[in-house]
């Protein structure tokens, strides 16, 4: 899919119901800065999804889909899980994986595209959960990692298996009980950011969902070094309300306290001098296209 | 074991695949019709008498021909308007393949995953896909079989559809005209159309304007 493909066929455009005219009218493809203030203003990738109300990562998926970069030119890989539940009703491209086989998966997806579409950028982005990513995937998940494969890789961690239940997962809190790990669990959360980082990944980031704009911008910089440099990792904390017994409206301050200084997820950001030097050049570029706009409106 | 025919249900909740009842696939130049293999033109006019003697004949064009992603696919939405003008039958879109359930408006669209729901809204008696991936034309042409009385036809791009009552293959331009040809043709020797009367339905980004 190109960006000036994304149209109706002019004889059945008036029986489309306005979802789609006002996907094609209305949506951000092809603007490299969209962000998570189209959330609202312009039609989303994403609207309804059958998670449970106030699951953060509803609005974790809101908030991914609406900053990629190239919508247009991205193909998700997801695997088995609640977020696999959402991608049916996302309008990019999205393969559903073994569970547990996504980064091979994405790695194969992505050197097919580089033949098929040679003069073109494709982003490839895994999006799974944190059973996917640490437990079940993590060999793939590390080889991909070791073999430099130019892809991002996001983790949704919710520490534990939440679409099956709440079993115990690697990336679950030490100690921390759950509807079917009742003995609580023995060991300690694995230092996935760190492992990201050893494993060569040259852009790491850690944070919660509860600011926007971080999500934005971390997305964003994972994306822009994976196309250069190699892998990039993302891991998002989206707590599921509904195995640690929280109401619907408590997920942000679930994340809030999470991310408070001494929390599980206070910001952390890796990256290699390379990469900070070329985050600094895009950041530059971004903002010079954000005067131009700014003037060429006034 | 006499041969099993592909013909309206409802068959079954779980309706067998037509293929596991021993239907195949028509060669290029043939068509099937309830499973039994015959020369194309039979199957232009027989498919063209459906669409003339239904209460409620209804064509669902899906993303194939919906979406202009080259220039066949909007000739192809030209061929189908035509179609639908000659007959005159309903246009409904099957604009991708995401479960809508239950939001969908039936009137207005149908969804591979319960295509049911659109049949029996608009009790639609006799219908043609084309344009749509044959994996989920043959999710909805079963479901359809399974829980509607509603004779389905395929126009496939590819090698046809058993799970169809009625099945072309390789969908081209060319056969969408032949078959409106073959409508014209029924009706130039007196054979008139029983559709209900209906206003096509014509939305916008606000929503439905006729
Ligand atoms: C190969 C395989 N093993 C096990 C399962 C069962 N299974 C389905 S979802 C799931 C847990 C998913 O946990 P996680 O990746 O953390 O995603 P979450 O549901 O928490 O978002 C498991 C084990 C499966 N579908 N496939
Ligand atoms: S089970 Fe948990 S992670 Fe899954 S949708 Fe519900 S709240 Fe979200
Ligand atoms: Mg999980």
């Amino acid at each position: 899919m190109s960006k000036d493909k994304i149209k109706i066929c002019e004889d059945l455009a008036d029986i489309m119901p306005p979802e789609y005219q006002d996907l094609v009218e209305d949506a951000t493809y092809g603007d490299q800065d969209r962000g998570w203030k189209d959330v609202g203003s312009s039609k989303e990738l994403i609207e309804q999804h059958s998670l449970c109300a106030g699951c953060p990562e509803s609005i974790a998926f809101r908030y991914v889909l609406a900053s990629l970069p190239a919508p247009e030119d991205t193909v998700f890989v997801g695997s088995t899980g609640c977020t696999s539940l959402v991608f049916p009703h996302v309008a990019v491209q999205n393969i559903h994986s073994l569970f547990g086989n996504q980064n091979a998966i994405a790695s194969g997806l992505h050197r097919a595209l580089k033949v098929r579409f040679p003069d073109k950028v494709k982003d490839v982005v895994v999006l799974a959960g944190d059973g996917a990513t640490v437990d079940i995937g993590l060999d793939m998940t590390l080889q991909s990692w070791f073999r430099q494969e130019k892809f991002t890789t996001i983790c949704f961690d919710n520490e534990l298996y939440a679409n099956t239940g709440g079993q115990e997962s690697g990336l679950m809190q030490k100690g921390f009980v759950s509807k079917m790990a009742p003995v609580g669990k023995l060991f300690d959360k694995v230092r996935l950011a760190e492992i990201a980082r050893e494993s060569g990944c040259h852009y790491v980031a850690c944070l919660t969902v509860s600011k926007p704009n971080r999500v934005e911008k971390a997305l964003k910089n994972a994306i822009l070094v994976a196309r250069e440099f190699g892998p990039t990792f993302i891991q998002l904390y989206t707590p599921c309300i509904l195995e640690i017994g929280k109401q619907s409206m408590e997920g942000l301050d679930e994340m809030k306290d999470a991310e408070s200084i001494g929390g599980r997820f206070v910001y952390k950001e890796y990256a290699t001098d390379d990469v900070k030097k070329f985050l600094k050049e895009k950041d530059e570029e971004a903002k010079a296209r954000k005067k131009e706009k700014k003037s060429a409106k006034a | 074991m006499s041969q099993y025919k592909v013909q309206p249900g409802p068959e079954a909740f779980l309706s067998p695949s037509a293929a596991s009842m021993g239907i195949v696939l028509p060669d290029p130049g043939e068509a099937h019709i309830e499973g039994t293999i015959v020369p194309e033109e039979e199957a232009f006019e027989e498919a063209a008498r459906k669409f003339l003697a239904a209460k409620v004949p209804t064509i669902f064009p899906g993303p194939l021909v919906l979406w202009h992603w080259n220039e066949n696919a909007a000739k192809q939405a030209t061929a189908i308007r035509k179609l639908a003008n000659a007959i005159p039958a309903r246009l409904i879109p099957m604009a991708d393949y995401r479960p809508k359930y239950p939001k969908i408006d039936p009137e207005v669209e149908i969804n591979p995953n319960h295509p049911n729901l659109t049949i029996w809204h608009n009790k639609i008696d006799v219908c043609i896909f084309v344009g749509v991936h044959c994996h989920q034309a043959n999710l909805a042409l079963k479901i359809i079989r399974g829980g509607t009385n509603c004779y389905t036809m395929a126009m496939c791009a590819q090698a046809g559809h058993e799970d169809a009552c009625l099945s072309f293959r390789d969908a081209s331009v060319e056969k969408i005209e032949r078959l409106t040809a073959a409508v014209l043709k029924l009706k130039s020797e007196g054979v008139e159309s029983q559709a209900e009367e209906f206003t096509q339905i014509k939305l916008n980004r606000q929503g439905r304007i006729a």
